[in-house]
């Protein structure tokens, strides 16, 4: 019983549903587990430990009640830019280090509303901005396949959360990669839905027109069960759409036949590590031994502007998002000074760190007078032409497949000092969010003991189709089930 | 496109952000660079193309104009870095 931390969602979901382990045996191993392995990883920002135990005997109760679902009992890690009611949420930056919200985000009332447990708050790149989870102001996490190296971003501490078996799932935002490349570089399943499938009420906001929430879980039957419960139309957010929910567990099905998967070339881009082509190469061969009709020979010749699209569009809607943060209502909040402008500027100069600063600067600049129609305006109509290019072959395919990241993790300190190349990390995830498809990343091999993930990107509000190839693809190899040496 | 010193304190300044000296010099090196890096959009025509703000085709969402309570004042006065009773304390604005 005391390996019970290992368990995937679905398992788990039995074992409470037929009274054999009790959710609070369930959390207690989680949390032990969670003792042991954090010195190393550094996942964690926030840990709830009573209040899980808490709410994990109110689940007992529930259950004792027979009305067990997905969710009830079952402990969770929540990436810390998500509102939790009286718990710290703190985008692992200064500006919010002592921020508690007076309310829970849509998704996590969600999760409350089904009983589940929140184990705490999970470790990212300061407000989202990154890909190897360094930007926190608080401490690197590290990846449990080789600590020197980092788990990805800017969702890191909730990919590693899962790799190493803290918590059950857990939840992340993707903004241009941040559920998928840390997903692929941590070895486990991440789920990047389609804009508007999932409410963002509560979420803190990075680049509106690009964050999404999404699962981070040990399997894709784990990573349907959880979108079951957190896609929603929520009034509180007019970007969340109004489409009814279909059960995705419903499209677990291991069967690729009749399915047209377009291979885009230009996503085997040059400088791409030949391991990881090699581990896709492999990965793709195998979806067409399970009878998907591939096509090598599918092309989006835009992708090669979506990096300048992204790093326009994301900095630019940042910088207005993160003008709020002038220390008066909430937050960090400089006081040596009467001069109210003084008190501002040093209340961001102090509160904000280094890439959050870059950004802002990027933005604001890329808004300003003489620049917009130059950079702003530029980006949003290539916009327009980089999602007509996803349309066009979504009449040819079913879905696209592509490595979810050129590279496997690298070393920590390798990329901070050269914003670009640590940008170009992102290079294959972020076209995804520009066009605001669904896309998943999953295990799909190693080199030299490092995780490699492979990207399905789907159809707009198509999720079922890429999980039904997820599936199709885990139930055939067992990547999924190794597990990093800690 | 190179950013001279005074580039990027104006856009400091615009967003309000304070910087270091240091700060200063090394956003505008870096800044430059990436801002070089986009200098590729210029090579697609887009004369006559609408912009994409976002991915879904939502306009003019509305719900109904239902009163409904507010969160509770002392909960949103719990994060004020200074108050004054029920109110938020700031500088003055006008000197």
């Amino acid at each position: 019983m005391d390996d019970l931390y290992k368990l995937p969602l679905t398992q788990a979901h039995q074992l409470l549903k037929e009274k054999k382990v009790s959710s609070v045996e369930l959390t207690t191993a989680c949390l032990s587990r969670l003792t042991r392995v954090e010195d190393k990883v550094h996942a964690c920002v926030t840990i709830c430990e009573d209040a899980a135990l808490e709410q994990a005997k109110k689940a007992d109760k529930v259950i004792r009640s027979g009305e067990t679902k997905p969710l009830t009992g079952i402990p969770a890690l929540i990436k810390d830019n998500m509102c939790t009611k009286g718990i710290k949420t703190t985008c692992s930056s200064k500006i919010l280090g002592n921020f508690v919200p007076p309310y829970d985000a849509t998704v996590v009332e969600k999760l409350k509303a089904e009983k589940a447990v929140i184990l705490g708050k999970t470790n990212m790149d300061e407000f989202a901005m990154g890909s190897s989870t360094e930007n926190s102001a608080f401490f690197p996490t590290r990846n449990p396949w080789d600590v020197d190296r980092v788990p990805g971003g800017s969702s890191g501490g909730s990919a590693v959360a899962i790799a190493t078996d803290e918590a059950i799932y857990a939840l992340g935002s993707d903004t241009g990669g941040s559920i998928r490349q840390p997903a692929g570089f941590c070895s486990v399943v991440g789920l990047k839905p389609t804009y508007g499938r999932i409410s963002r009420f509560g979420l803190v906001a990075f680049a509106s027109s690009l964050d999404q929430i999404g699962p981070l879980t040990k399997t894709v039957a784990d990573c349907a069960l959880v979108l079951n419960v957190i896609a929603s139309h929520d009034p509180r957010d007019s970007t969340s759409a109004p489409y009814p929910v279909p059960d995705y567990t419903k499209a677990l099905i291991p069967d690729l036949k009749k399915l047209r998967i377009g291979i885009p070339k230009e996503y085997f881009v040059e400088g791409m590590q030949k391991e990881v082509r090699t581990s896709i190469e492999t990965a793709i061969k195998k979806l067409e031994e399970l009878g998907a009709e591939i096509d090598c020979d599918a092309s989006l010749p835009l992708t090669k502007y979506a990096l300048a699209v992204y790093y326009i569009l994301a900095p630019s809607e940042a910088s207005a998002n993160l003008a709020r943060y002038d220390g008066v209502k909430y937050g960090f909040s400089y006081q040596d000074t009467n001069n109210m402008w003084e008190a501002m500027e040093k209340t961001k100069q102090f509160g904000f760190g280094a890439e959050v600063k870059r950004r802002i600067m990027l933005g604001t600049y890329a808004l300003s007078a003489g620049y917009y129609d130059a950079y702003y305006l530029k980006a949003q109509k290539v916009r327009t032409l980089i999602r007509g290019e996803f349309d066009q072959a979504f009449q040819k395919y079913d879905a696209l497949v592509t490595p979810t990241s050129p590279t496997v993790p690298f070393k920590l300190g390798e990329k901070v000092d050269d914003p670009m190349q640590m940008y170009l990390s992102d290079v294959c995830t972020l076209p995804i969010n520009i066009a605001g498809l669904p896309a998943i990343s999953i295990p799909a091999g190693f080199a030299d003991g490092l995780p490699i993930g492979m990207q399905i990107i789907g159809k707009p509000f198509d999720e079922e189709t890429i999980l039904r190839i997820a599936f199709t693809y885990e139930q055939a190899t067992d990547w999924h089930t190794r597990k990093p040496p800690i | 496109m190179k950013l001279s010193r005074e580039e990027v304190e104006h856009i400091a300044r615009l967003a309000r952000l304070g910087l270091s000296g240091a700060e200063i010099e090394k956003f505008r090196l870096q800044l430059s660079d990436i801002l070089e890096n986009f200098e590729i959009l210029k090579h697609l025509d887009t004369t006559d193309l609408p912009p994409t703000a976002q991915s879904i085709a939502l306009q003019n969402v509305f719900r109904p104009d239902e009163a409904k309570p507010s969160l509770p004042a002392e909960d949103i006065l719990a994060n004020a870095p200074q108050r004054d009773s029920d109110c938020f304390k700031i500088r003055a604005v006008l000197e």
